[in-house]
């Protein structure tokens, strides 16, 4: 055992590692680890809805619906109608009658500032109500997306919500917000802290 | 959660620890036949969620903030035990580690799921970044009139901490899967009890991003996220999702209610629109001592120091005002200066008895300078009075000035 050796090995070693390393570039990636997903474990848990619909499960809801189950599992944070509540006020406007802003301080946390009304299914499936998140079936879901925009002026109240009819609903905000498309990076003219 | 729930958890948290001291021997030859190490398992979070009150502590029915005594410790790094916390739910959710899984899946060609042993399997890095939340010196704290004005640097800064965190690349994962053609964002959630999601370019996934299960040498604790959490660095607060357990790669900004709705801001200067997609922190720095509520004890040699940082890369100057920002000299700094980082800077001071006016200005290696606070309203179309009443400002790196009285206590004097 000595330089020798070692040197005779390293002169084998380095083209075989040449070798292995462009394998692996060419097989990359193969660690070995993680699992397969199948289609059905990713439709247990993906409720991530996209501003166009896609991701919306199965489902129905009407205002009519939405305002039995909104005064039992919502009253008791958003007030009666979503209007005068400990908690973020969700209405604005009327039916018939949507308010188009200025937004100001808490009026932003209105279903009325939304640009999309899919975000309300996606953030009520997720995060609603505070003490039991998870808890709403997507029917449910619907029905209370579908009364909160009625009682913000924004659909009828026979309108019924479902995974067609909610991402066609425009929203009075829809173009209140800058950029009007989210782009990255963003504009290098602007510093950072635009 | 109801006083009931966690108290059926603590008892079947007992029964388990019991359970695991008698079945202690068997379990390390189970692991020995795998031909696993123990090290392989994931290791506990630190279990005290609040172990530390140096933090302080700020509740309602749907947040928990804890904040950073930035004057409390030197370096750069945050102790974990005070890294600042701003959390959106009731309750942190008791995770067991070997049970969690993250998913990949959307626009890949091989939808994944990962368990922490194979996390930890694949390659890993360390790197110091700090984690700010947007809201973090909120012009709201320091209005006039606010029954908080006069509060130390801690609750006015303190939603800001800096650690070494170690993880996986996520340009590591994405790659596994194999990312189509067309995806271009990422949307991505946490296994707490509002599921916090959020969405980021895949530009910025596929290039400093990891997901990190360790903190400063320890597992990820509890209140920041175990076992795992996203970490994008130098971008606001939001984005770095705890308790991470599904990723979706899709082709267009999914606008989660938390980024479009929450924290998006109304502004003048775009005619009362919103302003909406923040990303990175611009540059920023504040002087943590001597810091309002704290005292100078007389006349002589002053330590100046505090911490800078930059989303856009490393600190490459620190300047400190004691005038109020009529003359300017060089700090020193700390080194190493990691990049998207906190950064130690220090400046010695002799105080004359007078009154001063002390200021730290940061500028990022891009050039980027951080704005007075005339600079940053002026920019947003907000002056005056409604400059002391902003509407929910965030996103907000002015310098901060303590004015230093003639007996030595320091006061905020951002609106003075």
């Amino acid at each position: 055992m000595g330089a020798y050796t070692m040197r005779c090995s390293l002169k084998l070693l380095v083209p075989a590692m040449v070798l292995a390393a462009s394998a692996a570039v060419a097989q990359s990636p193969n660690y070995n680890v993680g699992k397969p997903l199948t289609q059905e474990e990713i439709k247990s848990f993906d409720f991530m809805i996209g501003p166009d619909g896609q991701g919306l499960p199965e489902g129905r809801g009407s205002a009519k619906e939405g305002a039995v189950i909104f005064a039992r599992r919502c009253e008791v944070c958003h007030g009666k109608n979503g209007e005068r509540g400990v908690l973020r006020r969700l209405v604005l406007g009327s039916p018939g009658k949507p308010f188009r802003g200025p937004f100001r301080a808490e009026e932003k946390d209105s279903i009325a500032y939304y640009p999309y009304a899919t975000i309300a299914w996606d953030y009520i499936n997720r995060a609603m109500p505070v003490p039991k998140p998870g808890s709403l079936t997507h029917d449910e879901v619907y029905s209370l997306v579908a009364f909160l925009l009625y009682r913000n002026g924004i659909i009828q109240e026979g309108d019924v919500m479902d995974a067609k009819t909610l991402p066609k609903v425009e929203m009075p905000n829809r173009n209140g917000f800058v950029p009007a498309v989210p782009v990255y990076p963003p504009d290098p003219t602007k510093p950072n802290w635009f | 959660m109801d006083s009931n729930g966690s108290g059926r958890r603590r008892f079947l948290k007992q029964a388990a620890a019991l359970a695991g001291v008698a079945a202690g021997a068997g379990a390390g030859s189970e692991l020995a036949m795998k031909g696993q190490s123990a090290n392989a398992q994931p290791a506990k979070p630190a279990a005290e969620t609040n172990g530390d009150q140096r933090r302080g502590v700020r509740m309602s029915v749907d947040h928990i903030t804890y904040y950073t005594p930035l004057q409390d410790y030197g370096g750069v790094i945050t102790p974990a035990s005070l890294h600042f916390v701003q959390y959106h739910a009731s309750h942190f959710p008791d995770i067991d580690a070997s049970q969690h899984r993250l998913t990949i899946h959307g626009m890949v060609d091989r939808p994944m799921s990962f368990s922490m042993d194979d996390l930890k399997r694949l390659p890993s890095v360390s790197r110091v970044h700090f984690v700010e939340c947007h809201a973090n010196s909120s012009p709201m704290i320091h209005s006039a009139g606010n029954p908080n004005m006069g509060l130390p640097v801690q609750f006015i800064h303190g939603m800001a901490s800096c650690s070494e965190w170690t993880g996986v690349p996520l340009s590591v994962l994405l790659n596994m899967a194999g990312v189509k053609r067309g995806a271009s964002w990422l949307v991505y959630e946490g296994a707490d009890p509002g599921k916090f999601s959020h969405t980021v370019p895949l530009e910025k996934a596929m290039d400093d991003v990891m997901v990190a299960y360790g903190q400063n040498g320890e597992p990820v604790r509890r209140e920041q996220g175990y076992p795992i959490r996203m970490i994008v660095p130098g971008w606001e607060g939001p984005h770095n999702v705890k308790y991470l357990s599904h990723i979706k790669v899709v082709d267009q900004p999914y606008h989660t209610w938390n980024e479009s709705m929450n924290h998006s801001v109304v502004r003048a200067d775009i005619g009362d629109k919103a302003r909406w997609y923040h990303f990175e922190w611009g540059p920023k720095s504040v002087i943590t001592r001597p810091s309002a509520g704290l005292a100078i004890p007389g006349r002589g040699y002053v330590q100046i120091t505090g911490m800078a940082w930059s989303g856009g890369g490393k600190v490459s100057k620190v300047d400190v005002s004691t005038d109020g920002g009529r003359s300017w000299k060089e700090a020193k700094l700390q080194t190493p200066v990691h990049t998207k980082a906190h950064t130690r800077f220090n400046f010695d001071w002799a105080w004359d008895g007078e009154e001063a006016v002390l200021l730290s200005r940061c500028t990022d290696e891009r050039g980027e300078v951080q704005p007075s606070v005339a600079e940053l309203y002026n920019h947003w179309g907000i002056t005056g009075e409604d400059a002391k009443k902003p509407n929910r400002a965030i996103h907000f790196n002015a310098m901060q000035p303590w004015r230093v009285a003639r007996d030595g206590s320091v006061h905020d004097a951002m609106f003075a």
